[in-house]
């Protein structure tokens, strides 16, 4: 044995001072250069660290300050009021634009030829006129008397109000003309012209008038369309996962599902939409752009996500806790659900809800099967036609109105913001299931 | 799993000679499990090469051996914990009360509620102290009512001797408590379906001395109700707790007598060896 610790030695000091004991060595002048290189190196880590965090920070404040300093002037909306008087006639006439103008004539009494009074109709948003129709549908009684309204102005006017157009350019370079802006400006001094929190944005649908259009539609077909997607893909995806972890055998069978299995997470999102397109489409005969289908498909393209992020969570449960339940009699199956199942949820609840998050956000394959679309009408059910929010982003960012820009950034404001909510309940249920053991 | 056939039953099995009357350990006691030419594999390796051993009810029989010898093997087969590890073979014949544990009549589920298990880490279920221990008669169906069920708790944390501490703190997770604590409430938890036989698993190997004695003297209250096997690394725990001892040695029981007769006039000379500390 003393042999065996000599020769031990001598073979880690091959250093031609054998008399250097390993406390000795620990004080030398060499140690403490590698010490000092030793914490150099750390400290130098460390930076890098914090400059790529408040790199990555940096980026996302210019990100989000771009698109809030665009968007958030999109909550307001421009309105003009009139003094409308209900013309019993008219009214039943439904001739609702001939009442709005009259009232705007009133308040331009020195407008008198055609040309001016076309600048003054189209001050007034083409949807005026169904907001006072949709007032006197409400309540009838309003026939007949002089009721003071404020109803949406058109879009230029409102990005004029919000000061997009420059002033100072030459009437032909500035996208608004002059006459436009001399009434815009009566209007504005007379205070009929002001701006109002914009409803319009989220209750209404998509429409060509970028005042008349709102993100009301995009929102219900995503929830509606989310809400397939979490229906089909979180039980199957759980129970898969649970399968192949705590039960099936680890065979060839099993290794090809599970390769199968990650392969697919890997797959472009388009090739879910052909898929749906041949199948839900093509072969059930589903209906186009319906968020039932969006749905289906978006679900295939998660369930993977849910079934390695499941099993992953429950490959992380203690093997001591499986052994504690089956060690007292509880069955497979009790063993799971009692113990196995509760433990695993904060995990598998995070990667539902990143699945979940990634599917709101996916346009590709909803433009195989049609819901890239420009649909008007909010939908009520699956099988309504219906757009999602990014594709919504998608459609807005490609209209040339300026108007659609800053309805653009709000949309994304939005979306950003129902995927902060997403993750921030996943980081709530986390704390809420986690559990120590 | 598979069973060799054309071993004799148990019950006609010819008295071993450590187990005849009159002889050291005084009157006999039935046995209550047998093991008699149990082999296991994990897959190509085999880690038990035919072990025969007598399990006598209501004593504490104690597995020793050197690490990788088997013990912790062979004490998961007596209640088929075994069954769970994927590419692990069972031969011979285990039985209990006369029947063999891998037999077609015998369903695991039940089984290891009549051969419970306290393994060598505390793993109480990340659930409160009540839970914990109610959860085998809830799942067996064991108590009717909420009374049945408290009256068992407690009868089975003033067994496991933990009630004293515990009882105005059952709604606490089980896991808040010590790891001596935990380890009794994981006895408690085991006794609370009422099983015939209770296996532990070095119960005290992640436990400090004080601990340790307070499992060792629980050990030796709960032998009047229950037949127990303890796999220790810890030949004095051993000698202090159990009547009778088995020394294993590379997949192989050496010796199996009553506890004193090993450490004081083992047999096989890889016994003495080991008692003694020259290996292991």
């Amino acid at each position: 044995m003393t042999d065996l610790v000599e020769r031990d030695a001598a073979a880690v000091t091959p250093s031609p001072a054998p008399s250097a004991s390993p406390k000795s060595r620990l004080r030398s002048e060499a140690f403490a250069r590698r010490l000092r290189a030793r914490h150099a190196a750390e400290r130098r880590f460390r930076l890098a660290g914090a400059a790529a965090v408040a790199l990555a920070a940096l980026m996302l404040v210019l990100l989000l300050g771009s698109i809030v300093a665009k968007g958030a002037s999109a909550f307001l909306e421009a309105r003009i009021r009139l003094e409308v008087t209900l013309d019993p006639a008219e009214v039943a006439d439904r001739n609702y634009t001939a009442l709005l103008r009259r009232a705007l004539y009133a308040q331009f009494p020195q407008v008198t030829d055609r040309a001016g009074k076309r600048v003054l109709n189209d001050l007034l948003s083409s949807g005026a006129p169904y907001e006072l129709e949709a007032m006197v549908a409400k309540n009838p009684a309003l026939a007949g008397t002089t009721l003071t309204v404020w109803v949406r102005a058109d879009d230029q006017i409102d990005q004029l109000v919000k000061g997009a157009y420059r002033r100072d350019l030459p009437e032909s370079e500035r996208g608004i003309s002059d006459a436009r802006i001399a009434a815009a400006d009566a209007l504005l001094a007379s205070g009929a012209l002001a701006q109002g929190f914009n409803t319009t944005l989220f209750t209404a649908g998509d429409s060509r008038e970028p005042e008349q259009a709102g993100i009301g539609g995009a929102i219900a077909g995503s929830l509606l369309t989310l809400l397939v997607t979490m229906a089909l893909s979180v039980p199957t995806g759980i129970a898969a996962a649970v399968y192949l972890e705590e039960f099936a055998p680890k065979n060839r069978w099993t290794d090809l599902i599970e390769v199968n299995i990650n392969n697919l997470a890997a797959v472009p999102s388009i090739i879910f939409g052909l898929l749906g397109l041949a199948v839900f489409l093509g072969f059930f005969g589903m209906p186009r752009s319906a968020p039932l289908v969006g749905g289906l498909v978006m679900a295939l393209m998660t369930l993977p996500v849910i079934i390695i992020a499941s099993r992953v969570a429950l490959k992380a449960v203690p093997p001591s806790i499986r052994q504690a339940a089956l060690g007292i009699g509880a069955s497979p199956l009790q063993t799971v659900l009692h113990h196995v199942l509760p433990l695993a949820m904060p995990g598998i609840l995070t990667g539902t809800i990143i699945g979940m998050a990634r599917a709101l956000g996916e346009t590709a394959p909803l433009l195989m099967i049609g819901m890239v679309a420009f649909i008007v009408d909010v939908p009520h059910g699956l099988t309504d036609s219906a757009t999602v929010l990014p594709v919504q982003i998608y459609m807005w960012a490609d209209s040339p109105e300026r108007a659609f820009t800053e309805r653009t950034s709000v949309a994304i404001l939005i979306l950003l913001g129902v995927l902060i909510l997403l993750n921030g309940a996943a980081v709530i249920l986390r704390k809420i299931f986690e559990r120590r053991w | 799993m598979s069973i060799q056939s054309g071993i004799p039953s148990p019950l006609k099995l010819r008295p071993r000679a450590d187990d005849r009357p009159g002889q050291r350990s005084g009157a006999v006691l039935p046995n209550k499990m047998t093991a008699r030419g149990v082999k296991v594999f994990y897959g190509a390796k085999q880690a038990l090469k035919g072990i025969d051993l007598d399990i006598r009810e209501n004593r504490v029989l104690a597995l020793i051996g050197p690490s990788g010898c088997g013990k912790s093997t062979f004490l998961r087969c007596l209640n088929r914990m075994n069954d769970t590890i994927e590419g692990c073979r069972v031969e011979g014949q285990i039985a209990l009360d006369g029947e063999d544990v891998y037999g077609k009549a015998v369903d695991a589920v039940q089984l290891r509620a009549r051969v419970g298990m306290v393994f060598q880490k505390p793993n109480p279920f990340p659930k409160s102290i009540y839970d914990n221990v109610a959860y085998g008669p809830r799942i067996h169906g064991l108590a009717s009512g909420r009374d049945e069920l408290d009256e068992v708790v407690q009868t089975s944390l003033k067994r496991a001797g933990l009630w004293a501490e515990v009882k105005d703190r059952l709604r606490e997770p089980g896991t808040s408590l010590s790891g001596g604590q935990q380890q009794r409430l994981c006895i408690a938890r085991a006794i609370a379906v009422s099983p015939e036989v209770i296996l532990m698993d070095e119960p005290c190997s992640a436990l400090d001395p004080i601990a340790t004695a307070h499992i060792e003297e629980l050990i030796d209250e709960l032998r009047a109700n229950y037949t127990i096997v303890i796999v220790t690394h810890n030949m004095q725990q051993a000698a202090r707790v159990s009547q009778r001892t088995a020394f294993f040695h590379l997949g192989e029981m050496v010796e199996c007598d009553d506890t004193e007769e090993i450490f004081t006039n083992p047999r096989d000379e890889r016994t003495q060896g080991y008692i003694t500390g020259r290996y292991g």
